[in-house]
């Protein structure tokens, strides 16, 4: 972290921008500022963007206000909350089979090296297959109304960059560790669950923090391409589709609040995890 | 060279039980090693004869790259002899490892960093399948002799290096091991550290009664510890002499105190020591210097 430095002062809202550097903050005011800050960025865009459309006259059919985005967010709150709910359960499903796929493979490729230099090309294969082709293909497969072809989008997703990492993970053992093992003569399941496992943890959480909001993207777009209706990405569809530009931006809000969440959550996993693991390894 | 030491091992030995008398902690018959590396073979050990008996205490010492440490892996079973033969305490090397027949200390500590010191020691007794409360009470007893029974539940990251090490031992000798394997394992300490965990080994060596194979390249550590010192030298890794250690009244365990670093049988036996290295390496004149200024500072 860089030290940041302004009179120690002012925290007054929205104030940061124009701090001058003189003195060095207290910790304290740091983190209130780190919170502050960003809101009131936030606020700040808002308001110009309401500016922009109120008084300077944009028109709201090119760009919906935010007073009236909220009216529309407000108005079909429980239609939100439902497809939130909805799109949300999906983007779980496949982030937790992505997560459990992703660990399994990678612990076969680290302990096989045929395994690695088999899959290595399908990963890199898997890593960039569009979802515009393969939602159709799934949706068809497995049915209309059937929501399985989203959650194995946001599967296959959220599998790729927890395989790398957790791959990685698992070699990074160090050599003493290693050779202490077989000393121990530690059968293979012993040493993956005492030595692989914990040495991968932190690499492992940071896949899953960076595949959760690939899972929510992925379920949302997925929703674009048929199956049933109802989700987010199904309801920005439609309310486009029918000129509702300020109730698409809601169901935005709605999408962005969502994937915030699970980047979050998995953020505050990974600390509450790594939390009693000291970060200094052992001489 | 002989193969049995001139010095007995400790009286108090129990070397009666189940006829174990007979049975060398460590046999090594012309054992050869050769590592193929991109740049060829290189030629680590050559004819290594070597007889170790339970309760004996042998310091491997030698320049950088004489192959003491791979000597130690090869009895540990870390890695496997090209020639030769090498049995402990009568069985294979592997079946000595399967059946846990030596406890091991390297030169890092090793302890696993989200373990606490006593989850550390715990390690192989879990990895056993001791039972939990046996378990415990086995390794508050183990940080106990180490003297780190209040940093039970720290993290390996909250203590120095000396303390780190001495958590490695108690994790090594966490099975009562009748032989244990020492790689350095005092090798990164400051000289006031390393001469208390010197102390302190020779002390636990005495309770437990097991045999040491001890790698160093400090003269007097191995002078302090040890019943013999095998000294080798480098390309080939082979032994040139091994060296009786003659302490007088300090030979047994107990007597190897501070005062013994202080003693002329002690200097006489650094002397030898280092003599035999000279010998032995008269053609790796860099080696040689470096460890003659080894023996003057520590």
């Amino acid at each position: 972290m860089s030290t940041r430095t302004a009179p120690n002062s002012v925290v007054g809202a929205g104030s940061g921008s124009g701090a001058k550097r003189t003195k060095t903050w207290s910790p304290r005011t740091e983190s209130t500022l780190r919170i502050v800050a960003p809101i009131s960025f936030g606020l700040i865009v808002l308001g110009v963007w309401q500016f922009l459309v109120s008084v300077v006259g944009v028109d709201e059919y090119l760009l919906p206000s935010p007073a009236s985005i909220i009216e529309e967010l407000v108005q079909f709150w429980s239609s939100v909350v439902s497809a939130t709910i909805l799109t949300g359960t999906n983007s779980l499903l496949g982030l937790l089979v992505g997560s459990l796929i992703g660990i399994a493979f990678a612990a076969l490729a680290a302990r096989w090296r045929i395994a690695d230099q088999m899959s290595a090309p399908i990963v890199a294969a898997l890593a960039v297959v569009p979802i515009v082709a393969l939602a159709p293909v799934l949706n068809s497969m497995f049915g209309a109304d059937s929501q399985f072809g989203r959650q194995a989008i946001a599967a296959i997703a959220s599998f790729v960059p927890i395989f790398i990492n957790t791959l990685r993970g698992f070699r990074q053992t160090k050599p003493v560790h290693r050779d202490l093992m077989k000393a121990y003569a530690a059968n293979s399941g012993q040493m993956l669950r005492r030595l692989t496992l914990p040495t991968a943890r932190p690499f492992i959480l940071t896949g899953i923090r960076i595949a959760s909001s690939l899972a929510v993207i992925s379920a949302l777009v997925a929703e674009y391409f048929g199956g049933p209706r109802g989700g987010l990405g199904s309801l920005i569809a439609t309310s486009a589709a029918s000129s509702a530009y300020a109730r698409a931006w809601a169901y935005v809000v709605a999408s962005i609040a969502l994937g915030l969440l699970f980047y979050l959550a998995t953020l505050a996993l990974e600390r509450l995890v790594l939390r009693r693991v000291p970060t200094g390894g052992s001489r | 060279m002989s193969d049995h030491t001139p010095n007995p091992p400790r009286a108090h030995e129990p070397m009666d039980a189940a006829g174990l008398a007979d049975v060398a902690a460590v046999e090594v018959r012309g054992v050869d090693k050769y590592f193929e590396t991109a740049s060829g073979t290189v030629h680590a050990l050559e004819a290594i004869d070597l007889n170790i008996v339970p309760g004996e205490f042998v310091s491997l010492i030698g320049p950088s790259g004489c192959g003491k440490s791979t000597l130690m892996r090869l009895i540990a079973d870390l890695d496997t002899p090209s020639a030769g033969e090498l049995t402990v305490f009568g069985k294979t090397a592997t079946q000595a490892r399967l059946d846990q027949d030596y406890g091991i200390a390297f030169q890092q500590a090793g302890l696993l960093p989200w373990r606490t010191v006593a989850a550390n020691v715990a390690l192989p007794l879990e990895i056993h399948g001791m039972a939990s409360a046996a378990r415990q009470s086995r390794v508050t007893e183990l940080l106990e002799m180490v003297g780190l029974s209040e940093f039970a539940d720290r993290f390996p990251d909250q203590l120095s290096g000396g303390m780190q090490q001495r958590v490695a031992i108690a994790r090594s000798l966490a099975e009562q091991p009748r032989l244990l394997l020492m790689d350095e394992p005092f090798g990164a300490l400051d000289e006031m550290t390393r001469e208390k965990m010197q102390t302190d080994l020779v002390r636990i060596a005495a309770d437990t009664g097991a045999a040491v194979i001890f790698v160093t390249h400090s003269i007097p550590e191995a002078v302090f510890l040890s019943d013999r010192v095998v000294v080798m030298s480098p390309r080939p890794g082979r032994i040139s002499q091994i060296v009786p250690m003659r302490l007088g009244d300090a030979a047994g365990r107990e007597d190897r105190t501070d005062e013994l670093r202080e003693a002329s049988a002690f200097f006489a036996m650094v002397t030898e020591v280092r003599e035999a290295l000279h010998g032995g390496a008269a053609d790796l004149l860099g080696a040689e210097s470096r460890i003659s200024r080894g023996a003057e500072t520590r």
